[in-house]
């Protein structure tokens, strides 16, 4: 039994290992997969839309070989800014592990807040999914998949000084995504237990709240062509802090495939009221690449 | 001369003048892995049995020149591989015609198909029925007819 130093090449080393016979018999080969249907690279980084995952995994490889993404995203609503990057792998069509880093600035809303001006909370977050049955395109049977999102806010003061109960915290959802090709329709729905404030952002549990409950996520897209796709967002959102309202989030987005390695999407956010100040709408911008 | 007129008759089935000799088989229009559409909808958006044996002449031309599944085609008889399979999107389009050529597992037997291999092939034809200006969402129904076939075609 050789000695892990580095968690992350075992656990590659022993998925290699724990591979079926059959996909053995194949050889490697990385790349294959049909335009945009690697999803785009949702906020917490998991693969899917944008505020939510689809039972999708990273990168362009099939079954027989493994893909990477990496996106930036934008989004800019009335009060505040946020900046999000990352980067995934996919292993086999099968297993996505992602790490985004996230930044959330406050602007002017911070110093009315006591924190400062431009005061910015920050996370990073690990992921971890797996398709575990199904197939987004092909099978009659949708695609299912269950992932974890580990999340580490880097201002553990601040966040509980607002009412947070602490500044880490675990996500567990479930996701199932079909694409309906004789309407060029996707439809996916996630169901999800967690415990995070504006997902982590302002912390984990509150005066309302501890624990995890479970929300409701969905996207439909329409697939305009070849390269293009529209379509609409809803995640349920819960509500733990005292201080804060949380609100549902919505969007509206069309997402381009510009090349084979290259998507570009634009939304438009509707994520209600953040850190007491409501109505924050504006613009989410993203680009990915993936190979 | 009666034997071989009655040989060639029996033949008629599995390979027609010009193709290659084939392993025989009962033909019956089920092989070709799809329930036909209903109503003439489909086959009018594929400008009829002219408008799919432009795009099946196409594919074909397409994929044998394909760098990544062209190999695959490569020891295919084309005259044939045209035939049935303008047959078969014929029949599942529903624009008149009857499939007479071999169900998709013995078709695809010991290709060695990747699911790679696979996409790429939905993307040539996508080209070839682009080219004919066939409506993306006319495209992708025909689509869903053909997908399920996957299982068929791929090396387990």
């Amino acid at each position: 039994m050789m000695t892990c130093f580095r968690p992350f090449l075992c656990i590659m080393l022993a998925l290699a290992a724990l591979s079926p016979q059959q996909g053995m018999a194949r050889p490697i080969r990385n790349g294959g997969k049909l335009l945009l249907t690697n999803g785009i690279s949702s906020l917490e980084g998991a693969s899917g839309g944008g505020l939510t995952p689809w039972a999708v995994i990273a990168g362009n490889e099939t079954s027989d070989g493994f893909g990477m993404s990496a996106h930036g995203t934008l989004v800019e609503v009335k009060d505040y800014d946020y900046q999000s990057a990352g980067v995934a792998i996919g292993i086999r069509d099968r297993i996505e592990l992602s790490y985004t880093h996230q930044d959330f600035n406050t602007n002017e809303i911070g110093a009315a807040l006591g924190l400062g001006k431009d005061f910015a909370f920050s996370q990073d977050i690990f992921g971890a999914k797996i398709r575990v049955a199904g197939d987004l395109v092909y099978d009659r049977l949708p695609a299912i998949a269950v992932g974890v999102q580990y999340k580490n806010n880097n201002q553990g003061a601040i966040v509980r000084a607002v009412g947070a109960k602490g500044d880490e915290g675990v996500d567990y959802y479930a996701s199932v995504s079909k694409l309906f090709l004789a309407r060029s329709i996707l439809l996916s729905a996630t169901a999800r237990l967690t415990k995070a404030n504006q997902m982590g952002l302002l912390g984990f549990g509150g005066g309302k709240q501890g624990n995890h409950t479970l929300q409701f996520e969905g996207s439909a897209a329409w697939q305009l062509s070849r390269r293009i796709a529209i379509g609409g967002e809803y995640r349920r959102k819960p509500d733990n802090l005292n201080i804060a309202r949380e609100d549902d989030w919505f969007d509206a987005f069309a997402a381009v495939a510009i090349s084979r390695n290259v998507t570009a999407t634009i939304a438009y956010a509707d994520l209600g009221s953040i850190a007491t100040v409501k109505k924050q709408r504006g613009v989410f911008l993203q680009l990915q690449t993936a190979f | 001369m009666s034997i071989i007129l009655s040989l060639l008759l029996l033949q008629a089935p599995y390979a027609l003048p010009g193709e290659a000799a084939v392993d025989p088989y009962v033909a019956d229009s089920r092989h070709a892995g799809a329930v036909p559409f209903t109503g003439d909808g489909m086959a009018k958006a594929f400008g009829g049995q002219d408008g799919i044996r432009r795009i099946v002449d196409r594919f074909v031309a397409i994929n044998f020149a394909d760098p990544v599944i062209g190999e695959i085609f490569a020891n295919h008889d084309k005259v044939r591989l045209k035939r049935t399979l303008f047959e078969q999107f014929c029949f599942i389009l529903n624009a008149g015609c009857t499939y007479s050529g071999r169900d998709m597992a013995s078709a695809h037997k010991d290709l060695g198909v990747q699911k790679a291999d696979m996409n790429r092939l939905v993307e040539t034809l996508q080209r070839a029925m682009r080219e004919e200006g066939i409506s993306f969402q006319a495209q992708n129904r025909f689509l869903s007819k053909l997908a399920p076939m996957r299982h068929d075609v791929i090396e387990k």
